[in-house]
Protein backbone atom coordinates (compact mmCIF):
# COMPACT_ATOMS: atom_id res chain seq x y z
CA UNK A 1 0.00 0.00 0.00
CA UNK A 2 2.98 2.26 0.97
CA UNK A 3 4.39 1.16 -2.25
CA UNK A 4 2.16 2.09 -4.10
CA UNK A 5 1.47 5.66 -2.59
CA UNK A 6 4.85 6.44 -3.24
CA UNK A 7 4.85 4.73 -7.00
CA UNK A 8 1.78 7.28 -7.56
CA UNK A 9 3.72 10.27 -5.69
CA UNK A 10 7.16 9.42 -7.64
CA UNK A 11 5.05 9.50 -11.17
CA UNK A 12 3.22 12.45 -10.30
CA UNK A 13 6.21 14.57 -9.36
CA UNK A 14 8.25 13.20 -12.61
CA UNK A 15 5.36 14.47 -14.57
CA UNK A 16 5.22 17.76 -13.00
CA UNK A 17 8.77 18.30 -13.26
CA UNK A 18 8.49 16.99 -16.83
CA UNK A 19 5.89 19.48 -17.96
CA UNK A 20 7.86 22.37 -16.39
CA UNK A 21 10.80 21.51 -18.13
CA UNK A 22 8.70 21.67 -21.23
CA UNK A 23 7.32 24.62 -20.30
CA UNK A 24 11.06 26.37 -19.24
CA UNK A 25 12.19 25.16 -22.77
CA UNK A 26 9.06 26.47 -24.44
CA UNK A 27 8.89 29.35 -22.89
CA UNK A 28 12.86 30.23 -24.03
CA UNK A 29 11.96 29.05 -28.19
CA UNK A 30 9.14 31.77 -27.96
CA UNK A 31 11.24 34.21 -25.74
CA UNK A 32 14.12 34.05 -28.58
CA UNK A 33 12.12 34.15 -31.32
CA UNK A 34 9.72 37.42 -30.13
CA UNK A 35 11.94 39.53 -31.91
CA UNK A 36 9.76 38.85 -35.32
CA UNK A 37 7.02 41.76 -33.54
CA UNK A 38 9.75 44.67 -34.20
CA UNK A 39 10.74 42.93 -37.64
CA UNK A 40 6.82 42.31 -38.92
CA UNK A 41 5.08 44.79 -35.95
CA UNK A 42 1.96 44.68 -38.03
CA UNK A 43 1.59 40.71 -36.17
CA UNK A 44 1.91 42.39 -32.87
CA UNK A 45 -1.04 45.18 -33.91
CA UNK A 46 -3.27 42.31 -35.20
CA UNK A 47 -2.92 40.69 -31.88
CA UNK A 48 -3.36 43.30 -29.80
CA UNK A 49 -6.88 44.36 -31.21
CA UNK A 50 -7.78 41.08 -30.52
CA UNK A 51 -6.45 41.04 -26.82
CA UNK A 52 -6.21 44.45 -26.01
CA UNK A 53 -8.85 46.28 -27.99
CA UNK A 54 -11.45 44.05 -27.74
CA UNK A 55 -11.04 43.83 -23.76
CA UNK A 56 -11.61 46.95 -23.29
CA UNK A 57 -15.17 46.91 -22.67
CA UNK A 58 -15.03 44.35 -20.12
CA UNK A 59 -12.13 46.27 -18.60
CA UNK A 60 -13.38 49.80 -18.65
CA UNK A 61 -16.70 49.21 -17.25
CA UNK A 62 -15.59 46.70 -14.39
CA UNK A 63 -12.85 49.65 -13.48
CA UNK A 64 -15.27 51.78 -12.99
CA UNK A 65 -18.13 49.40 -10.79
CA UNK A 66 -14.98 48.42 -8.97
CA UNK A 67 -14.51 52.15 -8.30
CA UNK A 68 -17.60 52.81 -7.34
CA UNK A 69 -18.08 50.45 -4.84
CA UNK A 70 -14.60 50.98 -3.25
CA UNK A 71 -15.78 54.67 -3.17
CA UNK A 72 -19.17 53.44 -0.96
CA UNK A 73 -17.11 51.47 0.99
CA UNK A 74 -14.03 53.69 1.93
CA UNK A 75 -16.39 55.94 2.56
CA UNK A 76 -18.78 53.99 5.07
CA UNK A 77 -15.04 52.99 7.25
CA UNK A 78 -13.47 56.77 7.22
CA UNK A 79 -15.86 58.64 8.12
CA UNK A 80 -15.93 56.77 11.19
CA UNK A 81 -12.78 58.05 11.82
CA UNK A 82 -13.97 61.54 10.42
CA UNK A 83 -11.14 61.43 7.25
CA UNK A 84 -14.05 61.16 4.45
CA UNK A 85 -11.87 63.38 1.90
CA UNK A 86 -9.14 60.85 2.00
CA UNK A 87 -11.46 58.70 -0.16
CA UNK A 88 -9.46 59.87 -2.74
CA UNK A 89 -6.46 58.67 -1.66
CA UNK A 90 -7.76 55.32 -0.32
CA UNK A 91 -9.23 54.58 -3.93
CA UNK A 92 -6.24 55.69 -6.09
CA UNK A 93 -3.48 54.01 -3.97
CA UNK A 94 -5.79 50.60 -3.90
CA UNK A 95 -6.19 50.56 -7.54
CA UNK A 96 -2.65 51.70 -8.62
CA UNK A 97 -1.11 49.24 -6.59
CA UNK A 98 -2.90 46.31 -5.97
CA UNK A 99 -6.48 46.24 -7.72
CA UNK A 100 -5.68 47.46 -11.64
CA UNK A 101 -2.48 45.37 -12.18
CA UNK A 102 -4.76 42.38 -10.68
CA UNK A 103 -8.13 42.37 -11.66
CA UNK A 104 -7.40 43.45 -15.20
CA UNK A 105 -4.81 40.46 -15.46
CA UNK A 106 -7.58 37.78 -13.82
CA UNK A 107 -9.75 39.10 -16.48
CA UNK A 108 -7.57 39.43 -19.16
CA UNK A 109 -6.89 35.81 -18.93
CA UNK A 110 -10.65 35.29 -18.87
CA UNK A 111 -11.22 37.26 -21.67
CA UNK A 112 -8.14 37.00 -24.22
CA UNK A 113 -5.44 34.31 -23.02
CA UNK A 114 -8.72 31.59 -22.84
CA UNK A 115 -9.43 32.82 -26.47
CA UNK A 116 -5.74 32.40 -27.45
CA UNK A 117 -5.18 29.00 -25.67
CA UNK A 118 -8.30 27.81 -28.01
CA UNK A 119 -7.26 29.19 -30.80
CA UNK A 120 -3.91 27.72 -31.11
CA UNK A 121 -4.65 24.47 -29.72
CA UNK A 122 -7.63 24.30 -32.48
CA UNK A 123 -4.75 25.45 -34.84
CA UNK A 124 -2.76 22.54 -33.79
CA UNK A 125 -5.79 19.76 -34.31
CA UNK A 126 -6.52 20.76 -37.15
CA UNK A 127 -2.90 20.55 -38.32
CA UNK A 128 -2.49 24.61 -39.71
CA UNK A 129 0.67 24.81 -37.32
CA UNK A 130 2.23 21.30 -38.80
CA UNK A 131 1.44 22.91 -42.27
CA UNK A 132 2.90 25.87 -41.83
CA UNK A 133 5.95 24.15 -40.42
CA UNK A 134 5.74 22.46 -43.38
CA UNK A 135 6.22 25.05 -45.43
CA UNK A 136 9.52 25.81 -43.59
CA UNK A 137 7.41 29.16 -41.53
CA UNK A 138 8.39 28.65 -37.91
CA UNK A 139 4.60 28.70 -36.12
CA UNK A 140 6.64 29.74 -32.53
CA UNK A 141 7.66 32.93 -34.31
CA UNK A 142 4.89 33.72 -36.72
CA UNK A 143 1.81 32.65 -33.96
CA UNK A 144 3.16 32.09 -30.28
CA UNK A 145 5.24 34.96 -30.27
CA UNK A 146 3.03 37.45 -31.49
CA UNK A 147 0.12 36.28 -29.03
CA UNK A 148 2.93 36.66 -26.08
CA UNK A 149 4.40 39.56 -27.31
CA UNK A 150 0.70 41.14 -27.27
CA UNK A 151 -0.30 39.62 -23.60
CA UNK A 152 2.84 41.76 -22.44
CA UNK A 153 2.13 44.93 -24.13
CA UNK A 154 -1.49 44.92 -23.68
CA UNK A 155 -1.56 44.05 -20.38
CA UNK A 156 -0.19 47.18 -18.52
CA UNK A 157 -2.15 49.56 -20.87
CA UNK A 158 -5.19 47.58 -19.53
CA UNK A 159 -4.30 48.10 -16.26
CA UNK A 160 -3.73 51.74 -16.77
CA UNK A 161 -7.57 52.15 -17.72
CA UNK A 162 -8.54 49.83 -15.41
CA UNK A 163 -7.32 52.19 -12.77
CA UNK A 164 -8.58 55.28 -14.73
CA UNK A 165 -12.15 54.50 -14.68
CA UNK A 166 -12.21 52.95 -11.10
CA UNK A 167 -10.89 56.75 -10.42
CA UNK A 168 -13.80 57.95 -12.36
CA UNK A 169 -16.06 55.53 -10.78
CA UNK A 170 -14.68 56.52 -7.23
CA UNK A 171 -15.05 60.06 -7.86
CA UNK A 172 -18.87 59.70 -9.70
CA UNK A 173 -19.86 58.56 -6.66
CA UNK A 174 -18.18 59.94 -3.80
CA UNK A 175 -17.86 63.24 -5.07
CA UNK A 176 -21.26 63.94 -6.74
CA UNK A 177 -23.17 61.66 -5.33
CA UNK A 178 -22.10 61.02 -1.30
CA UNK A 179 -21.08 64.79 -1.80
CA UNK A 180 -17.06 64.89 -0.44
CA UNK A 181 -15.51 68.24 -1.34
CA UNK A 182 -13.98 67.62 -5.23
CA UNK A 183 -10.72 69.54 -4.53
CA UNK A 184 -10.12 67.23 -1.37
CA UNK A 185 -10.73 64.29 -3.17
CA UNK A 186 -8.15 65.35 -5.58
CA UNK A 187 -5.54 66.76 -3.75
CA UNK A 188 -5.64 64.07 -1.17
CA UNK A 189 -5.14 61.75 -4.00
CA UNK A 190 -2.13 63.89 -5.50
CA UNK A 191 -0.33 64.18 -2.33
CA UNK A 192 -0.38 60.44 -1.21
CA UNK A 193 0.30 58.76 -5.09
CA UNK A 194 3.59 58.52 -5.69
CA UNK A 195 4.91 57.99 -8.98
CA UNK A 196 8.18 55.89 -8.49
CA UNK A 197 6.46 53.96 -5.88
CA UNK A 198 2.88 53.14 -6.61
CA UNK A 199 2.59 53.73 -10.20
CA UNK A 200 5.67 52.13 -11.56
CA UNK A 201 5.44 49.56 -9.18
CA UNK A 202 2.21 48.77 -10.09
CA UNK A 203 3.06 49.12 -14.00
CA UNK A 204 6.06 46.57 -13.74
CA UNK A 205 3.54 44.21 -11.74
CA UNK A 206 1.13 44.40 -14.96
CA UNK A 207 4.60 43.58 -17.13
CA UNK A 208 4.95 40.56 -15.21
CA UNK A 209 1.37 39.57 -15.07
CA UNK A 210 1.69 39.67 -18.77
CA UNK A 211 4.56 37.79 -18.88
CA UNK A 212 3.17 35.12 -16.76
CA UNK A 213 -0.87 35.34 -18.33
CA UNK A 214 1.00 35.24 -22.03
CA UNK A 215 3.27 32.67 -21.33
CA UNK A 216 0.68 30.31 -19.90
CA UNK A 217 -1.68 30.41 -22.75
CA UNK A 218 0.54 29.98 -25.44
CA UNK A 219 1.74 27.11 -23.75
CA UNK A 220 -1.76 25.76 -22.97
CA UNK A 221 -2.51 26.01 -26.49
CA UNK A 222 0.91 24.58 -28.38
CA UNK A 223 0.27 21.37 -26.10
CA UNK A 224 -3.01 20.91 -26.27
CA UNK A 225 -4.00 17.56 -26.95
CA UNK A 226 -5.84 17.68 -30.33
CA UNK A 227 -9.39 16.67 -29.84
CA UNK A 228 -12.42 18.67 -28.53
CA UNK A 229 -11.57 17.26 -24.92
CA UNK A 230 -7.98 18.40 -25.07
CA UNK A 231 -8.71 21.78 -26.32
CA UNK A 232 -11.23 22.38 -23.96
CA UNK A 233 -9.30 21.63 -21.35
CA UNK A 234 -6.39 22.99 -22.30
CA UNK A 235 -8.10 26.87 -21.80
CA UNK A 236 -9.81 26.01 -18.63
CA UNK A 237 -5.96 25.10 -17.73
CA UNK A 238 -5.27 28.55 -19.31
CA UNK A 239 -7.73 30.54 -16.97
CA UNK A 240 -7.03 28.62 -13.83
CA UNK A 241 -2.70 28.71 -13.64
CA UNK A 242 -3.00 32.13 -14.91
CA UNK A 243 -5.29 33.29 -12.16
CA UNK A 244 -3.17 31.39 -9.35
CA UNK A 245 0.06 33.02 -10.82
CA UNK A 246 -1.21 36.27 -10.61
CA UNK A 247 -2.15 35.77 -7.47
CA UNK A 248 1.08 34.46 -6.46
CA UNK A 249 2.85 36.80 -8.19
CA UNK A 250 0.85 39.42 -6.39
CA UNK A 251 1.94 38.48 -3.46
CA UNK A 252 5.28 37.38 -4.19
CA UNK A 253 5.86 41.06 -6.08
CA UNK A 254 3.78 43.47 -2.85
CA UNK A 255 6.45 41.90 -0.48
CA UNK A 256 9.02 42.50 -1.98
CA UNK A 257 8.17 46.23 -3.32
CA UNK A 258 6.45 47.42 -0.37
CA UNK A 259 8.43 46.10 2.45
CA UNK A 260 9.66 48.18 4.42
CA UNK A 261 7.20 51.89 3.13
CA UNK A 262 4.86 52.86 5.76
CA UNK B 1 27.37 2.67 -69.00
CA UNK B 2 28.85 5.28 -66.62
CA UNK B 3 26.71 8.57 -67.85
CA UNK B 4 24.27 5.77 -66.81
CA UNK B 5 25.07 5.13 -63.68
CA UNK B 6 25.77 8.78 -62.74
CA UNK B 7 22.15 9.55 -63.82
CA UNK B 8 20.61 6.70 -61.53
CA UNK B 9 22.93 8.25 -58.78
CA UNK B 10 21.29 12.04 -59.11
CA UNK B 11 17.93 10.80 -60.10
CA UNK B 12 17.40 9.37 -56.84
CA UNK B 13 14.57 11.58 -54.86
CA UNK B 14 14.11 9.88 -52.02
CA UNK B 15 16.26 7.00 -50.31
CA UNK B 16 15.34 5.18 -47.00
CA UNK B 17 17.85 2.93 -45.65
CA UNK B 18 17.04 0.69 -42.88
CA UNK B 19 15.10 3.30 -41.07
CA UNK B 20 13.77 2.05 -37.54
CA UNK B 21 10.57 4.53 -36.30
CA UNK B 22 8.50 4.55 -33.23
CA UNK B 23 6.46 6.40 -30.86
CA UNK B 24 7.70 5.95 -27.01
CA UNK B 25 8.02 2.49 -27.16
CA UNK B 26 5.69 1.23 -29.91
CA UNK B 27 7.50 0.45 -32.91
CA UNK B 28 6.33 1.74 -36.47
CA UNK B 29 8.92 1.53 -38.84
CA UNK B 30 11.71 -1.24 -38.30
CA UNK B 31 13.97 -1.44 -41.54
CA UNK B 32 12.33 0.26 -44.06
CA UNK B 33 13.89 -0.26 -47.24
CA UNK B 34 12.86 2.21 -50.60
CA UNK B 35 14.21 4.43 -53.38
CA UNK B 36 12.23 6.75 -55.08
CA UNK B 37 13.07 7.97 -58.82
CA UNK B 38 12.65 11.71 -59.54
CA UNK B 39 9.12 12.00 -61.32
CA UNK B 40 7.58 8.97 -60.58
CA UNK B 41 4.53 8.88 -58.59
CA UNK B 42 4.51 6.33 -56.20
CA UNK B 43 1.59 5.20 -54.25
CA UNK B 44 2.31 3.64 -50.30
CA UNK B 45 -1.01 1.67 -49.22
CA UNK B 46 -1.05 -0.43 -45.78
CA UNK B 47 -3.32 -0.98 -43.10
CA UNK B 48 -4.26 1.54 -40.69
CA UNK B 49 -1.36 2.34 -38.32
CA UNK B 50 0.58 0.66 -40.55
CA UNK B 51 3.44 3.65 -40.76
CA UNK B 52 2.02 5.46 -43.91
CA UNK B 53 1.89 8.64 -42.52
CA UNK B 54 5.19 8.42 -39.88
CA UNK B 55 6.73 8.17 -43.50
CA UNK B 56 5.77 11.56 -44.62
CA UNK B 57 6.74 12.58 -41.10
CA UNK B 58 10.06 11.27 -41.54
CA UNK B 59 10.74 12.85 -45.30
CA UNK B 60 9.41 16.41 -43.87
CA UNK B 61 11.73 16.10 -41.22
CA UNK B 62 8.72 16.01 -38.60
CA UNK B 63 9.63 12.59 -37.53
CA UNK B 64 13.21 11.88 -36.45
CA UNK B 65 14.60 8.34 -37.54
CA UNK B 66 15.16 5.77 -34.19
CA UNK B 67 18.09 4.15 -36.88
CA UNK B 68 18.97 4.44 -40.47
CA UNK B 69 18.96 7.12 -42.64
CA UNK B 70 16.43 9.39 -44.55
CA UNK B 71 17.76 11.11 -47.88
CA UNK B 72 15.48 13.58 -49.59
CA UNK B 73 16.63 15.46 -52.70
CA UNK B 74 20.00 14.57 -51.92
CA UNK B 75 20.29 15.47 -48.26
CA UNK B 76 20.54 13.42 -45.18
CA UNK B 77 17.52 14.91 -43.54
CA UNK B 78 18.50 13.71 -39.85
CA UNK B 79 21.54 15.33 -39.94
CA UNK B 80 19.90 18.93 -40.68
CA UNK B 81 19.52 21.94 -38.33
CA UNK B 82 16.08 24.00 -38.25
CA UNK B 83 18.05 26.81 -41.24
CA UNK B 84 18.97 23.27 -43.05
CA UNK B 85 15.63 21.89 -42.84
CA UNK B 86 13.20 24.81 -43.57
CA UNK B 87 15.90 24.76 -46.66
CA UNK B 88 14.76 21.43 -47.74
CA UNK B 89 11.62 21.82 -46.77
CA UNK B 90 11.36 25.13 -49.29
CA UNK B 91 11.83 22.41 -52.00
CA UNK B 92 8.67 20.14 -50.53
CA UNK B 93 4.89 20.56 -50.71
CA UNK B 94 2.82 18.73 -48.52
CA UNK B 95 -0.76 17.89 -49.07
CA UNK B 96 -2.41 17.38 -45.36
CA UNK B 97 -5.28 15.28 -45.31
CA UNK B 98 -8.23 17.45 -44.31
CA UNK B 99 -6.27 20.22 -45.91
CA UNK B 100 -4.86 22.05 -42.71
CA UNK B 101 -6.05 25.86 -44.41
CA UNK B 102 -5.18 28.59 -41.88
CA UNK B 103 -9.25 29.73 -41.08
CA UNK B 104 -8.58 33.12 -40.36
CA UNK B 105 -7.43 33.89 -44.04
CA UNK B 106 -9.40 34.01 -47.36
CA UNK B 107 -8.93 31.38 -49.74
CA UNK B 108 -6.70 34.24 -51.88
CA UNK B 109 -4.50 34.99 -48.98
CA UNK B 110 -4.19 30.97 -47.72
CA UNK B 111 -2.15 30.78 -51.26
CA UNK B 112 -0.90 33.61 -50.98
CA UNK B 113 0.96 32.53 -47.80
CA UNK B 114 4.06 30.88 -48.70
CA UNK B 115 4.78 34.04 -51.14
CA UNK B 116 4.56 36.48 -48.53
CA UNK B 117 6.01 34.12 -45.84
CA UNK B 118 9.25 33.08 -48.69
CA UNK B 119 9.83 35.65 -50.78
CA UNK B 120 10.00 39.51 -51.71
CA UNK B 121 8.06 39.71 -54.38
CA UNK B 122 5.70 42.65 -55.12
CA UNK B 123 1.93 42.42 -54.36
CA UNK B 124 1.01 42.97 -57.64
CA UNK B 125 3.25 40.03 -58.66
CA UNK B 126 1.83 37.57 -55.92
CA UNK B 127 -1.41 38.49 -57.03
CA UNK B 128 -0.86 37.49 -60.59
CA UNK B 129 0.89 34.07 -59.08
CA UNK B 130 -2.01 33.03 -56.64
CA UNK B 131 -4.60 34.15 -59.47
CA UNK B 132 -2.56 31.11 -61.55
CA UNK B 133 -2.84 28.78 -58.86
CA UNK B 134 -6.37 28.80 -58.37
CA UNK B 135 -6.89 28.59 -61.92
CA UNK B 136 -4.83 25.48 -62.22
CA UNK B 137 -7.39 23.70 -59.63
CA UNK B 138 -9.89 25.34 -61.05
CA UNK B 139 -10.95 27.79 -58.08
CA UNK B 140 -9.99 31.25 -59.21
CA UNK B 141 -13.87 32.29 -58.76
CA UNK B 142 -13.66 31.03 -55.10
CA UNK B 143 -10.59 33.68 -54.16
CA UNK B 144 -12.55 35.61 -51.93
CA UNK B 145 -13.98 33.41 -50.02
CA UNK B 146 -13.29 31.99 -46.20
CA UNK B 147 -12.61 28.20 -45.53
CA UNK B 148 -15.39 27.70 -43.91
CA UNK B 149 -17.63 28.33 -47.13
CA UNK B 150 -15.68 25.48 -48.98
CA UNK B 151 -16.88 21.64 -49.35
CA UNK B 152 -14.51 19.45 -48.57
CA UNK B 153 -13.36 18.61 -52.24
CA UNK B 154 -12.94 22.69 -52.44
CA UNK B 155 -10.77 22.59 -49.37
CA UNK B 156 -8.36 20.06 -50.75
CA UNK B 157 -7.71 22.09 -54.38
CA UNK B 158 -7.64 25.27 -52.17
CA UNK B 159 -5.03 23.43 -49.92
CA UNK B 160 -3.13 21.68 -53.35
CA UNK B 161 -2.82 25.44 -54.67
CA UNK B 162 -0.91 26.39 -51.45
CA UNK B 163 1.04 23.46 -51.26
CA UNK B 164 2.09 23.39 -54.93
CA UNK B 165 2.74 27.29 -54.36
CA UNK B 166 7.16 27.64 -54.76
CA UNK B 167 6.66 25.00 -57.03
CA UNK B 168 8.02 21.93 -55.18
CA UNK B 169 10.18 19.39 -56.47
CA UNK B 170 8.56 16.36 -54.19
CA UNK B 171 4.55 16.82 -53.24
CA UNK B 172 3.54 14.52 -50.78
CA UNK B 173 -0.23 13.71 -50.22
CA UNK B 174 -1.62 12.45 -46.91
CA UNK B 175 -4.54 10.36 -47.80
CA UNK B 176 -5.93 12.87 -50.06
CA UNK B 177 -8.96 11.25 -51.07
CA UNK B 178 -10.79 10.77 -48.07
CA UNK B 179 -14.30 12.06 -47.02
CA UNK B 180 -14.64 13.43 -50.60
CA UNK B 181 -17.37 12.46 -52.99
CA UNK B 182 -16.29 10.35 -56.66
CA UNK B 183 -16.27 13.19 -58.44
CA UNK B 184 -13.94 15.58 -56.31
CA UNK B 185 -12.10 12.47 -55.88
CA UNK B 186 -11.42 12.15 -59.38
CA UNK B 187 -10.76 15.90 -59.64
CA UNK B 188 -8.28 15.51 -57.16
CA UNK B 189 -6.65 12.64 -58.70
CA UNK B 190 -6.43 13.88 -61.91
CA UNK B 191 -4.85 17.34 -60.55
CA UNK B 192 -2.02 15.10 -58.49
CA UNK B 193 -1.39 13.59 -62.19
CA UNK B 194 -1.42 16.17 -64.21
CA UNK B 195 0.67 18.71 -61.77
CA UNK B 196 3.33 15.79 -61.98
CA UNK B 197 3.41 15.62 -65.85
CA UNK B 198 3.66 19.47 -66.05
CA UNK B 199 6.45 21.06 -62.89
CA UNK B 200 7.90 17.21 -63.35
CA UNK B 201 7.64 16.54 -59.66
CA UNK B 202 8.31 13.66 -57.62
CA UNK B 203 4.92 12.92 -55.46
CA UNK B 204 4.18 10.37 -52.67
CA UNK B 205 0.66 9.20 -52.17
CA UNK B 206 -0.12 7.85 -48.64
CA UNK B 207 -3.91 6.31 -49.24
CA UNK B 208 -6.71 3.84 -48.96
CA UNK B 209 -7.94 4.54 -51.94
CA UNK B 210 -7.18 2.24 -54.28
CA UNK B 211 -9.17 2.39 -57.43
CA UNK B 212 -7.83 6.05 -57.76
CA UNK B 213 -4.74 5.41 -56.84
CA UNK B 214 -3.74 2.45 -59.49
CA UNK B 215 -4.82 4.75 -62.20
CA UNK B 216 -2.44 7.97 -61.56
CA UNK B 217 0.34 5.76 -59.19
CA UNK B 218 3.33 4.67 -61.38
CA UNK B 219 4.43 2.05 -58.51
CA UNK B 220 2.52 0.82 -55.20
CA UNK B 221 4.48 0.44 -52.23
CA UNK B 222 2.66 -1.57 -49.61
CA UNK B 223 4.14 -1.07 -45.93
CA UNK B 224 3.18 -3.86 -43.39
CA UNK B 225 4.48 -4.88 -39.67
CA UNK B 226 7.24 -1.95 -40.32
CA UNK B 227 8.69 -2.80 -44.04
CA UNK B 228 8.07 -2.72 -47.39
CA UNK B 229 5.73 -6.00 -48.04
CA UNK B 230 5.25 -5.59 -51.08
CA UNK B 231 6.67 -3.00 -54.20
CA UNK B 232 4.97 -3.31 -57.42
CA UNK B 233 3.31 -1.66 -60.81
CA UNK B 234 -0.42 -1.18 -60.62
CA UNK B 235 -1.13 -3.91 -62.77
CA UNK B 236 0.29 -5.95 -60.72
CA UNK B 237 -1.86 -4.99 -57.69
CA UNK B 238 -5.49 -5.92 -60.02
CA UNK B 239 -4.10 -9.37 -60.79
CA UNK B 240 -2.54 -10.28 -57.50
CA UNK B 241 -3.84 -13.30 -55.70
CA UNK B 242 -1.62 -12.58 -52.42
CA UNK B 243 -4.29 -12.76 -49.83
CA UNK B 244 -3.38 -9.62 -48.19
CA UNK B 245 -3.39 -7.37 -51.47
CA UNK B 246 -6.91 -9.14 -52.05
CA UNK B 247 -8.10 -8.16 -48.51
CA UNK B 248 -6.82 -4.66 -49.27
CA UNK B 249 -8.06 -4.37 -53.09
CA UNK B 250 -11.23 -5.91 -52.56
CA UNK B 251 -12.20 -4.54 -49.37
CA UNK B 252 -13.21 -7.23 -47.73
CA UNK B 253 -14.05 -7.25 -43.53
CA UNK B 254 -11.92 -10.47 -42.62
CA UNK B 255 -8.44 -11.59 -43.71
CA UNK B 256 -5.25 -11.39 -43.04
CA UNK B 257 -5.55 -8.12 -41.11
CA UNK B 258 -8.42 -9.26 -39.12
CA UNK B 259 -11.63 -7.85 -38.19
CA UNK B 260 -11.35 -8.04 -34.92
CA UNK B 261 -9.48 -6.09 -32.60
CA UNK B 262 -7.60 -8.81 -29.97
CA UNK B 263 -9.77 -10.06 -27.33
CA UNK B 264 -10.99 -13.47 -25.39
CA UNK B 265 -12.62 -15.88 -26.72
CA UNK B 266 -16.52 -14.53 -27.23
CA UNK B 267 -18.38 -17.58 -25.54
CA UNK B 268 -15.92 -17.25 -22.70
CA UNK B 269 -16.35 -13.99 -22.27
CA UNK B 270 -20.47 -14.20 -22.55
CA UNK B 271 -20.94 -17.14 -20.58
CA UNK B 272 -17.80 -16.96 -17.72
CA UNK B 273 -18.98 -13.20 -16.10
CA UNK B 274 -21.71 -12.86 -14.62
Amino acid sequence: MLLIGLEALGASITRTLDRLGLAARFSWGVVSVAGICLVRFSLLVREMYFSGVKSLAIISVSGLFVGMVLAVQGYEVLQRFGSAESLGSLVALSLVRELGPVVSALLFAGRASSAVTAEIGLMRATEQLAAMDMMAVNPLARIVAPRFMAAVVSLPLLAVIFSSAGVLGAYLVGVQLIGIDDGAFWSQMQASVDFRVDVLNGLIKSVVFGVAVGLISVFEGYHAAPTAEGVSSATTRTVVTSSLSVLVLDFVLTVSMFRGLS
Amino acid sequence: MSVATTDAMTDTMIELSNVRFGYSERVILDGLNLKVPRGQILAVMGGSGSGKTSLLGLLGGRNHAWSGEVRVAGQNVSSLNRAGLYGLRRQLGMLFQFGALFTDLTVFDNVAFPYREQTDLPEPVIRDLVLMKLEAVGLRGAAQLMPSELSGGMSRRVALARAIALDPTLMMYDEPFTGLDPISVGIIGRLIERLNQTFGMTSIIVTHDLNETLRIADRVVIISEGKVYRDMKPQEVRESQDPFIRQFADGLPDGPVPFHYPSPAYADQLIGEA
